[in-house]
């Protein structure tokens, strides 16, 4: 089934904040094997010019994900959630993730079109910090197969 | 470093992916989607067995570039797209090898760098990229 194109530039708007703590960092860079003392050391990241730890460049995958995942099960997408396949991912920093960050997410749909019997789907996600300004930019791709491909 | 030069080669980074591995990472990164632990539900699906997340794979090919920048936060950008999936064995471990080069220097002092992620010899992520800085 296509998908209703008519969701084309519609925005949502953040419904919570997310918190970022320094256990979740390292929990993060635990699951990646990741000893780099910037995601733990809070005084190594500050002798490196951070306020607190920062964050590995996909953790914002967290709360990316549970974006795209509330958006996508929307009856009236018409997406077939058993089909649908994370085709690309892009993270565009302005400044790194760090812990005590407050980040809101406003995701856009950028885009919907249909090829070769497959369905894309371009969400793009604002993730701005307490103070309103811009920390990242987030793009996922979504590949919806269709029933004979 | 204060310049970057086209055609250094980052170390090499080979990782062995493990069901334990896959579980921590659900986890962390609340991506609970079973094919990535429930054997049977993956094979119910039409995959192989359990495959890693790629935003695993794609955290690890970041891990490539960040143990060569050492800080983190110099890198800026980071894009993958993903084009095969890496079957990870209830017993044993799958081996992904990352390799990275720099590919261009921009005039603002920024890199590309160019990433390959392999798994049986196959790439697992197509066209990975990191823009860094100095």
């Amino acid at each position: 089934m296509a998908l209703d194109q008519s969701f084309t530039g519609r925005v949502y708007p953040p419904t919570s904040t997310y918190e970022v703590s320094r256990e979740k960092i390292r929990e993060f860079a635990d699951a990646l094997g990741d000893t780099n003392p910037l995601y733990r050391d809070p005084e190594a990241a500050k002798a490196a010019g951070y306020p607190d730890v920062i964050a590995p460049p996909t953790f914002l995958t967290i709360i990316n994900l549970a974006s795209i995942n509330a958006i996508v099960s929307d009856p009236e997408l018409g997406l077939d959630y058993s089909r649908m396949v994370h085709g690309d991912q892009r993270f565009t920093y302005t400044r790194p993730v760090h812990a005590g960050d407050v980040l809101s997410l406003t995701t856009h749909i950028d885009n919907i079109m249909a090829r070769a019997g497959n369905d894309f789907i371009n969400l793009r996600a604002e993730i701005s910090g307490a103070d309103g300004g811009l920390i990242a930019t987030t793009n996922a791709q979504l590949v919806v197969r269709g029933e004979d491909a | 470093m204060s310049t970057f030069t086209v055609g250094e080669e980052l170390t090499p980074l080979t990782i062995d992916v493990t069901r334990d591995q896959l579980v921590r990472y659900a986890g962390a990164s609340l991506d609970f989607n079973p094919i990535h632990w429930n054997e049977a539900f993956a094979k119910e699906v039409g995959l192989p067995d359990v495959i890693a997340h790629g935003m695993l794979t794609m955290a690890l090919g970041a891990r490539l570039v960040t143990d060569w920048l050492g800080d983190p936060g110099r890198l800026v950008d980071y894009f993958a797209r993903f084009t095969r999936p890496v079957v990870v064995p209830n017993q044993g471990a799958a081996t992904i090898e990352f390799t990275g080069k720099v590919a261009v220097v921009n005039d603002d002092g920024t890199a590309r760098v160019d990433i390959t992620a392999k798994f049986e010899g196959k790439a697992v992520l197509g066209k990975a990229q990191a823009v860094v800085r100095t």
